[in-house]
């Protein structure tokens, strides 16, 4: 059976790492490079494409990818230490309703309402949050997807904060550019950010509560209270992302409280993989341009934007971000058997 | 201070259901005491370490560390005061470096102050124990997924991790189980050393001529209750403590 000239692809890893995940041995500017492009490139399109799109069709959709990137990255802390969140769109509502509120009622410029609404928006959902960390798997994530329903239908029966009509004519960022960059910028910082987070001593101790939490418990570690923490960061997130967007549309309703905003990031984080921030980033800039894109199919959109994702899950479970990392971090060739 | 009182249990009681695990157990253990916990399999000896250790809640009775009453405290703050265990199914966080598992105990507020001054002077701590517990540092073995370890390394890799918390108090439920002869061979030394340091230690343990190489007194459980507290010699030569021994260890 076994023919002449018959190949097989073997696979060698980049002799780079160097005795552990901290410890990189780097001794010419190739190997710098190696490790620095993959991290520069990205950023680099993230802040320059927006110079190309300008503030029309296609710069709102830039800025919409921004929103959803920092869901998807909010949705991936939470997971990152156990907790599948099927609520981004409280973290969202919550910061877009805080923001909109204080600049409705209160008349508070922009550049303090968005800060409220991160710190505010992270603190009140962190509240309610807490009471439910003790539940494990399913019973959290149904949790999390009711409480947005729960504060859209308050909003809506108790006509509180505009009731069904929402607050309008909310003060507008001062120019499109700001918002954009804002948006961008905020994910290349929170994209990073959570990156290094997860490898310092307490991204450990983070993880090892997603692993096993009993161990985590028997050395001395308030796993709650380490969650909260956890939550509080990704509410962060999430209501800075909401805040944007009602400052954006100069208007809040309770559409934010939508499934659109659980949905969309999950789906993200999952097409681009889960566990890393950039595959949540990476698929939240496929998905969200894809589905603009797709918008002159009318009716047959939805339809199509389901087989896209379903064929990129069933193709690449491991996410479209740890397949491209993988390609990178290894030389392919085909030898002789 | 010798003959200090370091764990008090008093009339420790576990329902589980309708299943008495553990039953009007008293026991104390003072400082610098190397206790044996033997018992046949299902005597109640992993729900009492898990009742003192917080991860079950007792339905009645009391428990007292350094005299303060930990009954029903969380595991994580009773871990804080100082009691480590280890776990008899080698738990590990399986897909962290075997190193970083010991970061979580040496990030707690327990041992937080005296670590980590430096960047990556808890990862040396970390190094530093396992190498002692047969890690080697040079060799790729510390630095694997945990996941990817043999039993016998989970095991002390558990056993590390309790070291890194600096405890009082140390419970070692059934390490030696699944470990080789060679493995335990090299471990019991350093269990030794340890309570030659001062650290008190109870074991649960099957393998009995192990442990009383170390242990200086016993506690015998079956079905949940006392049967027998004393020196090895003492303990095991009562009528109740054989009976419940050859009752199931020998089935020929």
């Amino acid at each position: 059976m076994q023919a002449a000239g018959k190949y097989r692809k073997e696979r060698i890893d980049r002799g780079i790492k160097a005795r552990s995940d901290t410890i990189y041995v780097l001794s010419t500017y190739s190997d710098m490079l190696y490790l620095f492009l993959p991290r520069f490139l990205p950023l680099a399109a993230l802040l320059s494409i927006p110079l190309f799109l300008g503030g029309g069709y296609w710069g709102k959709v830039l800025f919409y990818s921004c929103v959803f990137a920092l869901l998807a990255l909010s949705w991936d802390l939470m997971a990152s230490v156990g907790l599948v969140s099927l609520g981004q769109a409280l973290f969202f509502g919550v910061g877009s309703y805080v923001a909109g509120g204080l600049n409705h009622y209160l008349n508070w410029p922009i550049f303090l309402t968005v800060p409220a609404a991160t710190l505010g928006g992270a603190l009140l959902c962190t509240i309610l949050v807490v009471p439910v960390l003790r539940l494990r798997g399913v019973y959290f994530s149904m949790v999390t997807l009711i409480l947005p329903l729960l504060f859209s239908h308050l909003i809506e029966t108790l006509e509180i904060l505009g009731g069904t009509h929402g607050l309008l004519s909310l003060s507008p960022f001062p120019s499109h550019w700001l918002a954009t960059y804002l948006a961008a910028l905020s994910v290349g910082v929170v994209l990073f950010g959570f990156r290094r987070l997860m490898n310092e001593d307490f991204g450990m101790v983070l993880r090892g509560i997603k692993d096993d939490d009993r161990v985590v418990m028997a050395g001395a570690i308030n796993v709650h209270w380490y969650k909260a923490q956890a939550v509080f960061l990704a509410g962060m997130v999430g209501s800075f992302a909401g805040a944007l967007m009602t400052h954006y549309y100069q208007f809040v309703g309770r559409s934010a409280f939508a499934l659109d905003y659980t949905i969309l990031p999950l789906a993200a984080a999952v097409l681009g993989g889960p566990g890393s921030f950039a595959g949540a980033t990476l698929g939240a800039f496929i998905l969200v341009p894809l589905s603009e894109a797709l918008r002159a199919l009318g009716g047959l959109r939805i339809a199509l934007y389901g087989v896209i994702l379903i064929g990129a899950l069933v193709l690449l479970p491991e996410g479209v971000f740890h397949y491209l990392e993988r390609k990178y971090h290894q030389f392919e060739r085909e030898v002789e058997i | 201070m010798a003959g200090e009182v370091i764990l008090r249990v008093e009339h420790l009681t576990k329902h589980f259901g309708g299943v008495t695990a553990v039953a009007r157990v008293s026991f104390q253990v003072q400082r610098g005491e190397f206790v044996g916990l033997i018992g046949p399999n299902g005597s109640g000896k992993t729900t009492l370490i898990n009742l003192i250790t917080g991860f079950v809640r007792p339905s009645s009775g009391r428990i007292s560390f350094k005299a303060k009453d930990i009954t029903g405290k969380a595991p994580y703050s009773i871990a804080q005061l100082g009691i480590a265990r280890t776990f008899q199914m080698a738990r590990a966080l399986h897909k962290l470096p075997a190193y970083k598992n010991l970061i979580v105990p040496l990030y707690s507020r327990r041992v937080k102050q005296f670590t980590g001054g430096r960047y990556g002077e808890r990862d040396d701590i970390a190094i530093d124990l396992l190498d002692d517990l047969g890690f080697e540092r040079d060799s790729s073995v510390p630095y694997k997924a945990a996941g990817s370890l043999p039993h016998g390394y989970l095991k002390r890799l558990d056993l590390a991790r309790c070291m890194a918390l600096r405890p009082e108090l140390l419970i070692l439920d059934e390490l030696f189980s699944g470990m080789s002869m060679s493995e335990v061979a090299a471990t019991l030394p350093i269990i030794e050393k340890l309570h030659r340091e001062g650290l008190t230690i109870i074991m649960a343990e099957h393998r009995l001529k192990e442990l009383f190489r170390v242990a200086n007194r016993v506690i015998v459980l079956n079905f949940g209750q006392k049967i027998a507290d004393g020196s090895p010699l003492e303990a095991m030569g009562q009528e109740e403590v054989q009976k419940a021994y050859l009752g199931t260890e020998v089935e020929d």
